[in-house]
């Protein structure tokens, strides 16, 4: 199956019976007045808090910190109770209502967090350096004999058997190690359409070094 | 080889990998299902091996995770 061509395993009913916490904050945020602002202010102090929490999980790798990364959170919590307000009739209670509301601010931390590598980035992203594939693959410098040929088989694949776009793809997350959010921006796609892209990829070049001998091949081992 | 086989891990795609779009739709079922102890891998075996293989994707289950344990303590 490719990535997004087909349903999931296993599809929820359309609406499950909501609990009682769910269906309180549906009815006042489907309220107007008093009630509603006071449910919206205390939704956005508990994506706030969410958001705080996932940008300090992430923070140590991204070398975020103090006001940065407040500023992230609060920006996430803000566009997330947006998302969430907008699209309060496709909540079908299929999980708590919050839990629901905290994937929309997770995913805005994500989403600002990929905004934010373009500020420092460490390398282009269409540069091909193939010195960093060793390392990012562990291979061991001392054993490049038994490597070598592998490495040149990979790269010959990718020069051969890709398209332009899944070439660009490999090229910017592998080899230069931008992160697929990161990508997503840089090249005005979203994450589902990247992700296929690589998957794409992916399958290619092994199936183009497993007929040549350099990784196992997985069909003539089940016949 | 060390490097040899994380090669041929991060090239080897799962047929059963249902992508993003429907692993974000997903994700708050997933989480909430993992966080209450549910076995969610064998239940949803295709956003199991997405969440495997998508760095963004399994990044965000682990975020959303992190938070609904925070929160049931």
């Amino acid at each position: 199956m490719m990535p997004g061509d087909s349903g999931v395993d296993q599809t929820p009913a359309a609406t499950a019976r909501l609990d009682a916490d769910s269906a309180e904050w549906l009815r006042v945020l489907a309220d107007a007045g008093p009630r509603r602002d006071a449910a919206l202010a205390r939704l956005h102090e508990l994506l706030v808090r969410i958001a705080r929490g996932e940008a300090r999980r992430r923070g140590p790798r991204l070398q975020l910190a103090g006001p940065e990364l407040d500023d992230l959170a609060h920006q996430a919590a803000a566009d997330a109770l947006i998302a969430i307000t907008g699209k309060l009739g496709q909540f079908r209670g299929e999980s708590r209502f919050t839990t629901w509301a905290y994937k929309f601010v997770i995913f805005e931390v994500s989403a600002k967090i990929g905004r934010h590598f373009w500020r420092h980035p460490s390398v282009p992203f269409d540069a091909e350096d193939w010195d960093r594939l060793p390392g990012r693959f562990a291979f061991d410098p001392a054993q490049e004999a038994e490597w070598r040929d592998l490495l040149a088989a990979l790269r010959r694949a990718v020069d051969e058997e890709l398209t332009a776009r899944q070439r660009r793809v490999f090229v910017a997350i592998v080899l230069n190690g931008v992160p697929l959010d990161a990508l997503v921006i840089e090249m005005a796609a979203n994450r589902n359409a990247i992700y296929k892209t690589l998957f794409d990829a992916r399958r290619k070049l092994r199936g183009a070094l497993a007929a040549n001998g350099y990784l196992p091949d997985d069909r003539s081992r089940c016949s | 080889m060390t490097g040899r086989s994380e090669l041929d891990r991060f090239l080897r795609t799962d047929p059963r990998d249902v992508g993003c779009a429907q692993a974000m739709e997903m994700l708050h079922i997933y989480a909430e299902l993992a966080a209450a102890g549910d076995p969610v891998q064998a239940r949803y075996p295709g956003i199991a091996a997405h969440l495997r293989a998508c760095g963004p994707c399994g990044d965000d289950f682990d975020g959303l995770l992190a938070a609904l344990r925070d929160e049931a303590t």
